[in-house]
């Protein structure tokens, strides 16, 4: 495979992924016959995890390139189709694979916002943005709002606002890459972060966004088989037939009724043992939505997640890569249609999980059981040891109650095959699935973040006549930077995975979305507008989260520190809208590129770009 | 047409899919879940409808606007001459 040989690599894309996908299911088949040989399973582990990230590596050591173009955009040649799945990928993070399923599991009907709000938000990326931002031909983000308003102001806020939302992000996927590298590899969780940082690093330093694409729908693959095998494995052996989430609705009804007979919302509320920090006893029904505040809260959470996907420079760049406006179009569809495949399975996942331990008809059910039986179950001394799992008999009668189990929701996904009594090759499927996620969010987010710095402040404000060598001598230097910076954050564990992806979310929307909206549907927006719009919806989201997060503030009808967005996006469009107006429209040159953008054919409007 | 009509008339037909798009995203996006607890009564394939909705319904109604959506705009860009050449 020469990925040098540019039109055939392309041509010949499905035969070549064909054949990885192909080979990773004998080596998923392989590692099936060593556990039967009786290798351990922590062999197995390692195996799956230290394979696969040597495939990445290599993927990445073959896309390496000294072209701009191909640095920065791919060579803007992607199909749709792999596109999307690398999109996929690009998006699925360790928040998804890892903690969305254990989210629902504890949080219920309420948590499903995420799943609306992580699928819904490409409709917008399709029908306001990814088109026109492709015809318009940037390498960055804050390219177009650099190119479309002007100015070194514009495009500096832009890049600020990138940075805060994306570094935000980055930190929680090189977290979850050090959780599972640890667990995984056996390793502190410290040297866990840098191991992460350094396959990340393989996959993305020689090749730019060439080798994060080919590696991201390497990882695409693998996640996605990850997911769904151990699922349908699942139910199937209890009966709900091989397309789950079709069939899992008697399951939902199920537990409610169970919930009734096992006392939730009744018991009384038991501390979790202080020194085993997040656990959680469920509480929140499966399947309760309320009307007033509690929908409220849910629209307001998932418009935040939409927004903020719209707004998201990591997301949003991918759209460069392809061949043509409509290939962008397209592509955002497959992107969405590849998203789907997982997002409609975690509610799956967690409702066959929440049964399994709850259905006294189940041998799988430890609630009502007696609390040494459940003490004696492998996976309860697995992770327990790990303080991720804790039993508390409150009421001293040797029954486990509802109120006694204590588990951290980040686990259901990983524990659920171990859980069901699954083979130990699938937490090792499960295990390299979770470490394709976060690894190929984090590539993305960690390129994004140098290109900005590299093309937006360096090219474009520092050194403008630097040469292209030294361009990318420039982009992988600030990349290794950032990644330090990233694990080095990381490794100081200040953040819980799923709180600093929402905050992520919320920045971007709050600094970017209207910018970039109204930058193609609003001709009349301006410079001062754009600026106004940038700085004041950063400024005021940052006070709003700052307030009612650490400042005692009570939330404005609801709006928490997750949905910060809201009021940063806000106050954003008023001010853009209010300054662009007050201040004189764009010159005539302006307005006709923006005519430009609107229409598919003919030059990208940066040219050669 | 002159070519200035032809992009007039193109950003308007753009323009008028994109407020179809973003209105049938809003009701499968806020609509039906604000009304989950009583959807919840109506049993579809199994499911108390309100979940369903949250959990797959406006999931499978985002994939399939999207691939709808992707035609209709080819379409328009078609129909007024503003499309790409088809091998580019």
């Amino acid at each position: 495979m020469s990925l040098k040989l540019k039109g055939d690599f392309i041509d010949n894309l499905p035969k070549i992924y064909g054949l990885y996908t192909g080979g990773f299911l004998i080596f998923v088949l392989l590692m099936a016959l060593l556990e039967k040989n009786g290798v351990g399973a922590d062999t197995i582990g390692i195996l799956f995890v230290g394979f696969t990230i040597v495939i990445y590596a290599a993927i990445g050591w073959l896309s390496r390139t000294m072209q701009v173009d191909a640095y920065y955009v791919a060579g803007r040649q992607v199909p749709p189709v792999f596109n999307g799945m690398a999109t996929a990928a690009d998006w699925m993070s360790g928040a998804s694979f890892v903690a969305m399923a254990g989210g629902i599991y504890m949080g219920g009907h309420a948590y499903l916002a995420f799943v609306v709000g992580w699928t819904g938000g490409y409709v917008l990326v399709a029908v306001l943005m990814a088109p026109y931002l492709r015809k318009f031909g940037c390498y960055t983000v804050p390219d177009f709002v650099g190119t479309r308003y002007g100015g070194n102001t514009a495009r500096l806020l832009a890049v600020l606002v990138l940075v805060i939302a994306s570094f935000t992000y980055v930190t929680a996927q090189i977290n979850a890459t050090g959780t599972i590298a640890s667990r995984a590899l056996q390793i502190p969780f410290e040297m866990g972060v840098w191991f992460g940082l350094l396959g990340i690093l393989l996959c993305s330093m020689l090749g730019g966004m060439r080798a994060v694409t080919w590696t991201q729908v390497a990882q695409y693959i693998v996640l996605i088989i990850a997911y769904i095998v151990p699922v349908i494995w699942m139910s199937n052996k209890q009966g709900f037939g091989i397309m789950p989430q079709l069939a899992y609705g008697d399951a939902v009804a199920r537990i409610t009724e169970l919930e009734a007979t096992v006392g939730l919302g009744t018991l009384a509320k038991v501390a979790a043992p202080v020194d085993f920090p997040g656990l959680k006893a469920l509480a929140t029904a499966h399947n309760a939505p309320g009307d007033g505040m509690a929908a409220w809260k849910f629209v307001t959470l998932a418009a935040c997640m939409m927004l903020g996907t719209a707004s998201l420079p990591h997301i949003l760049m991918r759209y460069f890569t392809t061949k043509s406006v409509r290939a962008a179009r397209n592509s955002v569809a497959w992107s969405l249609f590849f998203i789907f495949l997982l997002y409609f399975t975690a509610p799956a996942l967690a409702t066959f999980t929440k049964l399994q331990i709850l259905d006294p008809s189940l041998a799988t059910s430890i609630i009502g059981k007696s609390i040494e039986s459940v003490m004696a179950l492998e996976w309860i001394q697995k992770w327990h040891e790990v303080k991720m799992v804790a039993i508390v008999d409150a009421n001293r009668d040797g029954i486990l109650q509802l109120n006694e189990f204590f588990m951290r929701a980040d686990i259901v996904v990983l524990a659920t095959p171990e859980i069901a009594g699954l083979p130990y090759v699938i937490s090792g499927l499960v295990a390299a699935g979770g470490m394709a996620a976060a690894m190929s969010t984090a590539d993305g987010l960690l390129l994004a973040i140098a290109n900005a710095l590299s093309h937006d402040l360096y090219y474009k404000v520092i050194d403008p006549k630097a040469e292209t060598k030294k361009r990318l001598i420039v982009a992988r230097i600030l990349l290794i930077v950032i990644g330090g910076l990233g694990a080095f954050v990381a490794s100081m564990k200040l953040t819980g995975i799923l709180g600093a992806v929402a905050w992520a979310f919320c920045f971007a929307m709050s600094g970017l979305f209207f910018p970039l909206v109204l930058g193609v549907w609003w001709k009349r927006a301006n410079r001062a507008g754009a600026i106004a719009g940038m700085a004041v919806g950063l400024g005021v989201g940052t006070w709003y989260l700052y307030m009612v997060k650490w400042g005692g503030m009570t939330p404005w009808i609801g709006l928490d520190h997750l949905r910060f967005g809201i009021v940063g996006a806000s106050a954003s469009l008023i001010a853009m809208v209010v300054v662009s107006l007050m201040t004189k429209e764009p010159d005539a040159e302006t307005q006709a590129m923006v005519d430009e953008i609107r229409i598919p054919k003919g030059e990208t409007v940066l040219g050669s770009h | 047409m002159s070519e200035s009509q032809q992009r007039e008339m193109h950003w308007q037909k753009t323009r008028s899919l994109m407020i179809i798009h973003l209105c049938i995203w809003f009701f499968f996006s806020f609509v039906v879940h604000w009304f989950a607890k009583d959807l919840n009564a109506i049993n579809f394939i199994g499911f108390p409808l309100g979940f369903y909705m949250a959990a797959q319904g406006s999931l499978f109604a985002f994939v399939v606007q999207l691939f709808i959506f992707v035609k209709q705009q080819d379409k328009i860009d078609r129909e007024f001459g503003m499309a790409e050449d088809d091998n580019a």
